[in-house]
């Protein structure tokens, strides 16, 4: 699979992107508003080209991967600093490749669904009777929008490392330095307690990492004394796995990666800071926040826990199936409680990334592919809602549910888009998301019944979250203050209608995103078999694992 | 001539007290003639050497020129010691002659790569602390230090132009201290080197130019803690020499090692000698001095002290405790690990409460200290080499990060206290940007020097089984980063406020100091290799005895 360095090329366009935009010169500023609106206008379109081209060569990447081929492809080694031999070493396997994916449609969708979030023009005017109410309250921001979306494709070229990496210590590079980016679009640009949230947001992150760290050297001086690699650690992935841990050391050194990817995820009770980052954060950082960044950490769990430490990850899984089902439970009733419509939608993703965990911790085939799958669904559907929450806003100028009702009659695009990307959450049949959470429950299910039954529970509580906030929105009498809003413009759809085709392509057709996953999912599920005979069943479920890990 | 004569004399004077000292432990028969080995002590020699000449320049250069001559002779002589380092590391495995080290000036100068290491890079701190030293746009320095504030000898002083032009000269000296401390290779010798360091700092850090009284009282606090330290280091020099009956390190170990009487000599003496170098990093409980200081100084003298004086102490405290003490780890490792502790957990959370900016950077530094000191107690090559690394890269952080303060001024002089601070990153963009780069260094983000110093660290010490250690050191990371990123979120997410400060436009040595400082903390981010390679290089055959 050497050859041409396809993973590189999609990881350096965006950074490439990021540079040429921060070089384009700025304006005095007392130069006239046109001029600077062209100039930022321009900023806006590199943004825009330099995603797509990634999109592009990200296309080129999926559709030159060989399912059934070499586990890892695409794979690029080069030694990176001797010193502690770290090297930059890429590769994709079925996994990383529809995240990856999932990152790269993201990107173009956010950027112009959040072509004004920086420069604090609203998306649609406000009504001639309304800007006081509307100004008041969405600060202007007077940071610089390219800055902005320099930003966001650095942002995007460390999102693409993070899941290209198979070098551990290039991973919790990537891993750390996207907060910087993240920090920044959150407290500059965001809106309310911004300050907060952002410091919240770095801080937690870097309490996780660090523990994170420890683990991570200590690995590297097992690896050293264990002689795989001479005398020498190493921090290759494919040379890790080969490292034979103590049963004991593998619990705390699961415990120390397992709580930085649980901080991520976010998985209850480590959840606190999202709502607050998701709510401060303008939209479209909050869909690469919750869409992207928080898939890390389930990723991180799948890819270095299990396959790191296989048994430190069997003795922790009652823990975590126990923590995944509180989140999925706790996320839903929160989120049914909330009035802001950000938070809301944050609350649900801490129930969305309960059922992610779970799938991936109750070790089944079905369970994991499904968990995988569920993660590139999320994103879609959650990104989706996200946006077309942030078009209300930017409309209205509140995220108070109270606010607003009777939309659907002055916007029915806004409104049904809406509605479909909601159904979504609350996985209707049809739409991709019901393939990802029937396949994490029928998984949990085969291997543990009551957490599976408590966790369909979930599914009710999402109709509920779902159904009503639809309702308080957009169905009802149209209120005052909704009565001139605007439908979508087309730039607006034009960002959200591709992820609810995908949403519902994907529902209808899922096969060829599993058959990317599943090859994938084996090789890692080999990885924790091997070390550790599975557990034996009860008689009765015996075939339907069976049958998800025969190879 | 001259000026290279009375080092020369300096050291020789310094040796024949290791002489009195070897004559009454060796057979007289063991003592070679004296010899000076001026090739390989040349670098030091020639920054004593510019900093007396440095004080003729002053008695003799009239004042118009006085300025120029004095930053072309300070400028000149460390860019030479640096160049004469690099010749002498080139050259040391001919002087080493296959032994693992080499000794110098009577074995009263180890010359040794972890040293010439260190001082490559305090003569390379130096130059770039010089540079913001002899910055007179705005001078920070009193144009009088004699004139009572506000006088009106004072005033005239000022409207004269007149300006104290011994700062080269006595900053020289500094150099020249610093650079023997680390080599010294018996303890008089060091006592000597710390006294030629730290006198000419006391003096400096006494000359800003406002809030002089605030100055003042950090020269008087530094001179009288300083002495009592250096008081305390005399003291253990006295015991460890009534034990082993010798100031050499090499001698101590191996009496250490052969005589089992006396044990409370010998722990006294390491107790305090280890406290006279702990009061000169500034470890915990030793730290008192440090933020006032720190504030008081003129900053361009508070990057000198925060970057090489750090360096310089920390090599001392390598040899004394690698050299003398290495076959008694298992006696000072539990007491190190406290002060270890303390230091980085009191450094962090001292540091949230302050709102100077100096006074936050001085508590930093404690905590830094005490990240180093984790790959101290890890007593291996990889603790050693690391702990280079990390005063390397720390080191020129920290330059550019007082050279960046430098540049933020209130109309009574540097804007100081953290809240004129805010919305800076609004205002002047670059500044606070590149100031945010050197705060995330500093906290350890990835892709910056400060993470690869940390991971260096804290991957000897869980190497050496100091797990627990790492993990206080991560939290305190933690602690650490809250403040850190405090100041960035003043800078970038709060509004400016009215009539806050003005960002002056650097002048050519301040710019490159800043540069020298971004292009440090990027470059050793991202490639750390070759420094890495280098600090392994000279770490891999541990101090000469």
């Amino acid at each position: 699979m050497n050859g041409f360095p396809w993973l590189t090329v999609a990881g350096a366009l965006p950074l490439l992107g990021a540079i040429v935009i921060a070089l384009v010169p700025g304006l005095p500023a007392d130069s006239a508003e046109t001029d600077r609106r062209a100039r930022n206008a321009l900023a806006k379109y590199l943004a825009l080209g330099f995603s797509l081209l990634t999109l592009v060569a990200v296309i080129i990447i999926a559709v030159k991967f060989e399912v059934g081929g070499p586990n890892f492809q695409f794979t690029e080694n080069y030694s990176w600093i001797p010193a502690f031999g770290v090297h930059y070493a890429l590769g994709v396997d079925g996994i990383a490749l529809v995240l990856i994916a999932m990152t790269a449609v993201l990107m173009p969708v956010v950027i112009l669904a959040s072509w004004y979030d920086a420069d604090g023009v609203l998306g649609a005017p406000p009504a001639p009777d309304l800007p006081a109410a509307a100004s008041a309250a969405t600060p202007r921001p007077r940071h610089s929008v390219k800055t902005y979306f320099a930003l966001m494709m650095t942002l995007e070229t460390m999102m693409i490392g993070v899941f290209a990496a198979t070098d551990v210590f290039l991973f919790y590079v990537f891993f750390e330095a996207m907060l910087i980016p993240m920090y920044f679009m959150i407290g500059s640009y965001g809106t309310g307690k911004r300050q907060y949230a952002a410091v919240k947001f770095l801080l937690y992150s870097l309490l996780g990492g660090l523990l994170m760290l420890v683990a991570i050297i200590a690995l590297y001086v097992y690896s050293a004394r264990s002689g795989v690699t001479g005398h020498h650690g190493t921090f290759l992935f494919s040379q890790l796995i080969h490292v034979p841990l103590s049963p004991a050391v593998q619990k705390w050194l699961f415990l120390g990666f397992f709580i930085a990817f649980a901080i991520k995820a976010p998985l209850w009770p480590f959840h606190t800071w999202l709502p607050d980052a998701a709510a401060a954060a303008p939209p479209g950082a909050a869909v690469l926040l919750v869409g992207v960044l928080d898939k890390v950490g389930t990723f991180g769990m799948l890819r270095y826990c299990f396959e790191l430490f296989p048994s430190g990850a069997k003795y922790f899984t009652p823990l975590v199936i126990t923590l995944a089902v509180i989140g999925i439970i706790y996320g839903a009733i929160v989120a049914i409680g909330q009035q802001s419509m950000k938070r809301l939608i944050a609350y649900t993703s801490v129930s969305h990334f309960g059922f992610i965990a779970l799938g991936i911790f109750v070790m089944t085939t079905q369970g994991v592919s499904g968990a995988t799958f569920y993660m590139v669904n999320h994103g879609f559907a959650t990104g989706a809602l996200f946006l077309l929450a942030g078009f209300l806003i930017a409309r209205r100028g509140t995220d108070r549910i109270a606010d607003y009702g009777g939309v659907q009659k002055v916007a029915p695009l806004l409104a049904g888009l809406f509605l479909i990307s909601g159904l979504a959450m609350l996985s209707l049949p049809g739409l991709s998301t019901f393939v990802s959470e029937f396949l994490v429950l029928l998984g949990t299910f085969s291997r543990y019944k009551l957490p599976a039954i408590i966790a369909t529970a979930g599914i009710i509580l999402a109709a509920i979250y779902v159904l009503w906030m639809y309702q308080r929105t957009m169905n009802g009498p149209v209120r005052e203050q909704v009565a001139g809003m605007k439908d979508l413009r087309p730039r607006e759809l034009l960002a959200v209608v591709p992820l609810v085709v995908l949403l519902i392509g994907a529902g209808v057709y899922p096969q060829p995103v599993l058959d990317i996953i599943n090859p994938a999912v084996k090789v890692t599920m080999a990885q924790v078999h091997t070390t550790d005979p599975k557990p034996a069943h009860p008689a009765g479920n015996t075939t339907v694992a069976q049958k998800g890990t025969a190879p | 001539m001259i000026g290279v004569l009375a080092p020369a004399a300096h050291a020789a004077l310094a040796s024949s007290a290791a002489h009195a000292a070897l004559a009454a432990a060796a057979p007289a028969g063991a003592i070679k003639a004296p010899s000076i080995e001026y090739g390989q002590l040349s670098p030091m020699l020639v920054v004593f050497g510019a900093a007396v000449a440095g004080v003729l320049v002053e008695a003799f250069a009239p004042r118009q020129v006085r300025r120029a001559v004095h930053l072309v002779l300070a400028l000149g002589s460390l860019a030479a010691a640096f160049v004469l380092t690099i010749v002498v590391a080139a050259m040391h495995s001919l002087y080493a002659n296959g032994s693992p080290g080499h000794v110098a000036a009577m074995g009263a100068v180890a010359v040794d790569r972890p040293t010439l290491f260190i001082q490559g890079t305090v003569v390379v701190l130096a130059f770039v602390s010089v540079l913001l030293i002899g910055d007179t746009s705005n001078s920070p320095f009193a144009a009088q230090a004699a004139a009572t504030p506000g006088s009106p000898e004072e005033q005239e002083s000022l409207a004269a132009g007149i300006m104290h032009t011994e700062i080269f000269p006595l900053t020289l000296f500094a150099v020249g201290g610093m650079m023997l401390f680390p080599a010294s290779n018996d303890l008089l010798t060091m006592f000597v080197a710390l006294e030629v360091l730290s006198l000419p700092l006391y003096l400096l850090c006494g000359l800003a130019r406002r809030r002089r009284l605030v100055s003042h009282e950090a020269a008087v606090k530094y001179f009288l803690l300083g002495s009592f330290s250096s008081a305390l280091f005399l003291f253990g020099i006295a015991m460890l020499y009534g034990f082993s009956g010798s100031v050499r390190l090499s001698a101590i170990a191996a009496a250490a090692t052969s005589n089992t009487s006396n044990a409370t000599l010998l722990f006294t003496g390491i107790a305090l000698t280890g406290v006279g170098l702990l009061f000169k990093i500034g470890a915990v409980p030793f730290q008192g001095w440090k933020p006032d200081v720190y504030q008081g100084a003129p900053t361009p003298v508070t990057a000198l002290m925060a970057s090489c004086t750090v360096v310089s102490a920390f090599g001392a405290l390598l040899r004394v405790f690698y050299v003398a003490f290495g076959n008694l780890t298992w006696d000072w490792r539990p007491a190190m690990w406290v002060v270890a502790v303390l230091t980085m957990v009191a450094g962090a959370v001292i540091a949230v409460t302050q709102t100077d900016v100096k006074r936050l950077l001085a508590y930093s530094s404690i905590a830094h200290a005490g990240f180093v000191l984790t790959a101290v107690i890890a007593v291996s090559p990889a603790g050693l080499s690391s702990s280079l690394f990390y005063l390397a890269s720390y080191g020129f952080t920290t330059v550019g990060a007082f050279a960046v303060i430098t540049l933020v001024r209130d109309p009574g002089g540097e804007a100081g206290h953290l809240s004129r601070w805010a919305g800076l990153g609004r205002r002047s963009p670059l500044v606070a940007g590149i100031f945010a780069l050197f705060l995330l260094a500093f906290a350890g983000i990835p892709l910056t020097s400060g993470f690869t110093g940390k991971f260096a660290v804290f991957q000897a010490a869980i190497a050496s089984g100091e797990t627990a250690l790492v993990i206080v050191g991560v939290l305190s990371s933690a602690i650490a980063a809250f403040f850190y990123v405090r100041v960035i979120v003043l800078m970038f997410f709060s509004d400016p406020i009215p009539d806050g400060p003005v960002v002056v436009v650097p002048s050519i040595f301040t710019g490159t100091a800043v540069g020298f400082g971004v292009v440090a903390t990027l470059v050793l981010g991202i490639v750390p290799q070759p420094v890495l390679s280098l600090a392994s290089h000279a770490a891999n055959q541990l101090f000469v005895g």
